[in-house]
């Protein structure tokens, strides 16, 4: 499973790792509807934190699609909300 | 929070994988749903239609399919005409034969068996002009069917040409969309491409100018060498100053030399090259510290 860290880069985890990571997921989005912007900023960072110790980063020059894509560590709440709404990622 | 597009581009894309598979509900989790928008857009980007190159070859197929018909029939025109010229040939060999009888027979003073003769090879001069006719009137089918064919021959090829371009194309095309799709097809993304490349050359810069500045540190003995190769300012001075007498040294060991006396160059070779590894230990050092940043 290749995970994109939008701003960082990609990060290969394995599917074992995807019910830990689940959970927090699952936390992060809760607090996004919520918004719960504190907990949103700690979650987020939490998450960020555990991709990056149980995956391997993916060189820069390698080509995978990700299957999953995490926010930047310094993505506001909002941010996330207007990428997850509207036209999503893209306009258009 | 406005759910309704997401809840669009999620039907859209129900096929994920790990969704499929059975291990993740379609609908929770910040990143699975950035993961869905991002391929929603990129699969939107390929085109869902039937896929042109499919149809390009089955057209291409059945002209093929209509070329190899005419040129069957080609040859079957060809064959009956060959038909006729050997019919013709027989005929035409058997007139001679009743010409040479009767001939004969006139010689023979048998007037008689020379009329009939002549007369059956009239009867067979008839049947050759009417397999004449039929000669010159296939060789005319012949002929153009011929041309046809090589007409057709020619559109087919055309057609295979410009076929070939468009799945090319099309292939062309359709890569682009999977590299982009690899990247995730967006700008946001494409962006994060640049933002590595930037972060390659920065870190290049950085190194060079931190290899240099700690150079810098460890010559004037503000920062401390844990390898002991390099030497603080008043070891510098020494040195320097060493240096000055061994370039006195040098002098007088040139000078014996001229003179006739042995090499004293390897000395010098030796001293410099202490100092290049000295400084390539320091940049491999510091190399892992910025992987982290």
């Amino acid at each position: 499973m290749i995970v994109r860290i939008m701003g960082e880069g990609q990060v290969k985890l394995a599917d074992s790792h995807f019910a830990e990571l689940n959970k927090l997921d699952d936390e992060l989005l809760a607090e996004m509807e919520n918004g719960d912007g504190p907990g949103f900023r700690h979650t987020l960072h939490a998450l960020l934190d555990k991709v990056r110790a149980l995956g391997t980063p993916l060189p820069d020059d390698s080509l995978e699609p990700s299957e999953l894509i995490l926010p930047a560590p310094d993505a506001t709440l909002e941010e996330v909300r207007t990428m997850l709404s509207g036209d999503g990622l893209i306009p258009g | 929070m406005d759910a309704g597009p997401v809840l669009w581009v999620l039907s859209q894309t129900c096929e994920l994988e790990s969704v499929r598979r059975g291990r993740a509900k379609p609908m929770s989790g910040v990143m699975k749903r950035m993961g869905m928008i991002f391929r929603a857009k990129a699969n939107k980007a390929l085109d869902r239609a039937e896929d042109p190159r499919e149809t390009l070859d089955y057209s291409y197929q059945k002209q093929l399919e209509l070329l190899q018909k005419v040129r069957r029939g080609v040859a079957d025109v060809a064959t009956s005409r060959k038909r006729l010229e050997l019919q013709l040939n027989q005929l035409q060999s058997q007139s001679s034969k009743l010409e040479d009888q009767g001939r004969k027979a006139l010689a023979l003073g048998r007037e008689d068996l020379a009329r009939e003769a002549l007369s059956r090879r009239a009867a067979l001069q008839q049947q050759v002009t009417d397999l004449e006719t039929q000669h010159s009137t296939l060789q005319g089918e012949e002929e153009k069917l011929t041309l046809a064919a090589q007409r057709l021959q020619a559109k087919v090829d055309a057609f295979r040409t410009k076929k070939e371009t468009i799945k090319a194309t099309y292939t062309a095309a359709q890569a682009q969309t999977r590299i982009g799709e690899a990247f995730s097809g967006i700008s946001e993304e494409m962006g994060d491409v640049g933002l590595a490349i930037q972060r390659a050359e920065d870190k290049t810069a950085q190194l060079q100018a931190r290899a240099g500045a700690i150079d810098e540190l460890l010559a004037s003995g503000a920062l401390d060498d844990p390898s002991g190769m390099h030497k603080d300012d008043i070891q510098a001075e020494l040195d320097r100053l060493s240096g000055g007498t061994d370039v006195e040294l040098e002098l007088q060991r040139m000078k014996a030399e001229l003179a006739g006396g042995p090499s004293a160059q390897q000395q010098a070779i030796e001293g410099g090259t202490g100092q290049g590894s000295a400084q390539q230990q320091s940049q491999q050092q510091d190399t892992p510290r910025f992987d982290k940043q």
